[in-house]
């Protein structure tokens, strides 16, 4: 046994997928009852970080505890409290949503006289006690998600482990959803979520460790992160054509400033001498022909800070897993 | 004093663990009962093909039919485990539900014997349907307690070759693919119809090597009353074969989840 008050440790954690260093040597500690962010671009590693610390996979390198239990020798007494949601929903089509909750109470041995209460609960918490006996299979991509993690909370885990729980929803769903995880903070669950929308990040995480390339950049509070770029000017332009291709040349003319394009018309720019700034943008745009449509100053987001931090466009954490949709997170 | 108790407590959460994995290989199997005993590939795999070719022999040659019965039930034994594990595990890994079960504190052995247990259920059913249909309708009298061991040791080693070949693939189709060259092979050189003895010598040997021949040979022990000492040896040997099925299985789900 280690730290009691810690939920997670993992010291100079390490994954090898042959040749390629998926994690490269991170260290963290989650408290007990926070809700804790891993923040990455998809292929930075979180899933492979959850995936050791889940007891699926071995650590190639370094050592990772959860709960006081050590990893992977006492990844069997730790599952017994932690519950996994994977980013997939991936429950049985042809069972129900209560025979789906027994199997897994079942399978988690919670005693028998409790099994069916506890299901009934969770159904109705998760708004789907209406639908308990309708087959998984016929579940909308919302009402799919909500009972896999309904299923991970049947064994009422101490840890909870949620992956991109809001990936390829609607902006209902992932709000509802959203609401059910503010839910289990209150309940004094700690909660390890990885996500790559930003905002929901913010939303909801005590702390965030940003995670670029298998390596932990970051871990701060969200307003930790926001106030590292707090006294940087930031201005958004809008322009009335693509500038794709300007941002090179606008880059080389901006002194001490970092120009991001957040889509195909705007660019924001962060850092600098504002007038400098403004009148760069204006040459460029007289010489490219493209007009500009707007200017303004606004007020740094987590988004601005990760950018900042990362150096990564926002389209990159954008993108999202499998579906190329958003989650919904600010619509 | 409190060192007793401490390993009186230590033996009591052992028991309990013991206990709980058991109790999970359980409702592994009955959930995948539930779930996947009707999935086209179990049923024309495990059902429609080894009644369709007992049937045919029947109508063949119905008055020596007596004698392929053995041959015909090892038949159903091997193809409807093997078909039930193909659909058991294959759709698991394809929709990630075999990663959900190997979250929960079950041991990686026991989620195997739970899927082993899944392929051994339903090949009971096919074979105790196959069976009785044989005694009573031939009005056979086997060695029922011999029956009994050498189909129930059958089952479980046909069921964990199936693993086995399943967990090599990732696609039910696949798997089923894959599991056609031990079936077929076994069921032309097992003595499954043709009798091992009319067999080339090196053939023979060949099939000393395969499951198949212990399982016919005890069948037949058991539904013509032959020496015990027969069906001893073919119970040892598929035994062993048990295990060398098994084991491999049980490493290359490690392997495939590490």
């Amino acid at each position: 046994m280690t730290h009691k008050s810690a939920a997670i440790i993992a010291d100079k954690l390490t994954k090898l997928y042959g040749d390629l260093l998926a994690v490269d040597g991170i260290s963290f500690q989650v408290d007990e009852g926070e809700i804790f962010g891993f923040l990455g671009p998809n292929g930075s590693g979180k899933t492979s970080t959850i995936r050791m610390l889940v007891g699926l996979s071995r650590p190639s390198g370094g050592r990772a505890s959860v709960l006081g239990y050590d990893l992977p020798g006492e990844s069997s007494q730790a599952k017994r409290y932690v519950g996994v949601v994977p980013d997939s929903s991936n429950l049985y089509d042809e069972l129900s949503a209560r025979e789906n909750l027994l199997f897994m109470a079942r399978l988690y041995g919670v005693p028998r006289k409790e099994q069916n209460s506890r299901v009934h609960r969770l159904l109705q918490d998760f708004g789907l006690y209406e639908r308990r006996d309708d087959l998984f299979g016929t579940f909308s991509r919302g009402m799919k998600r909500a009972l896999t993690i309904a299923a991970a909370l049947v064994h009422e885990p101490r840890l909870l482990f949620l992956d991109e729980p809001t990936a390829g929803l609607d902006a209902a769903a992932a709000r509802s959803l959203r609401r059910l995880i503010s839910g289990l903070r209150e309940k004094g669950m700690t909660v390890f979520l990885t996500t790559h929308y930003l905002t929901e990040a913010d939303m909801l995480c005590d702390r965030i460790a940003i995670l670029v390339q298998g390596r932990i950049v970051r871990i701060d509070t969200p307003e930790g992160l926001k106030h590292l770029i707090q006294d940087q000017s930031l201005i958004e332009f809008s322009f009335r054509g693509d500038v794709s291709a300007l941002l090179a040349d606008l880059q080389s003319r901006l002194e001490g400033g970092q120009a991001a394009l957040l889509d195909s018309s705007r660019i924001r720019v962060y850092g600098g001498d504002p007038p400098r700034i403004f009148d760069a943008v204006f040459q460029s745009s007289r010489e490219s022909g493209i007009g500009l449509e707007s200017a303004s100053t606004i007020r740094p987001s987590l988004e601005d800070a990760f950018l900042q931090i990362t150096g990564l466009s926002p389209q990159v954490m954008a993108a999202d897993k499998g579906s190329g949709k958003g989650s919904g997170v600010g619509r | 004093m409190a060192k007793v108790m401490g390993k009186v407590r230590e033996k009591m959460m052992e028991k309990m663990m013991w206990q709980d994995q058991m109790r999970g290989v359980y409702h592994i199997a009955i959930k995948d009962m539930k779930t996947y005993y009707l999935k086209p590939p179990a049923i024309s795999w495990g059902m429609v093909f080894p009644l369709a070719w007992t049937l045919a022999f029947y109508l063949r040659n119905p008055g020596d039919f007596a004698e392929l019965v053995p041959g015909l039930l090892a038949m159903t034994i091997i193809f409807s485990t093997t078909a039930a594990e193909a659909v058991v595990i294959n759709f698991e890994l394809r929709l990630g539900t075999l990663e959900r079960l190997l979250l929960t504190p079950l041991s990686m052995t026991s989620v195997l014997l739970g899927k082993v247990l899944g392929g051994f259920l339903f090949g009971l059913m096919m074979t105790a349907i196959v069976a009785a249909g044989a005694v009573i309708y031939l009005g056979l009298q086997p060695d029922f307690v011999g029956l009994a061991l050498i189909s129930l040791i059958s089952l479980m080693v046909f069921s964990s070759m199936g693993a086995l070949f399943s967990l090599s693939v990732r696609e039910v189709f696949e798997a089923q693919t894959l599991l056609n060259l031990p079936r077929f092979l076994m069921v032309f050189l097992c003595g499954v119809v043709y009798p091992v003895s009319a067999l080339p010598e090196g053939l023979q040997l060949f099939s000393r090597l395969l499951p198949l021949t212990y399982t016919v040979q005890g069948l037949k022990a058991s539904f013509f009353q032959e020496q015990g000492a027969v069906l001893a040896w073919d119970l040892i040997i598929l035994f062993l074969f048990l295990i060398l099925f098994l084991l491999p299985a049980i490493r290359l789900l490690q392997r495939r989840f590490s």
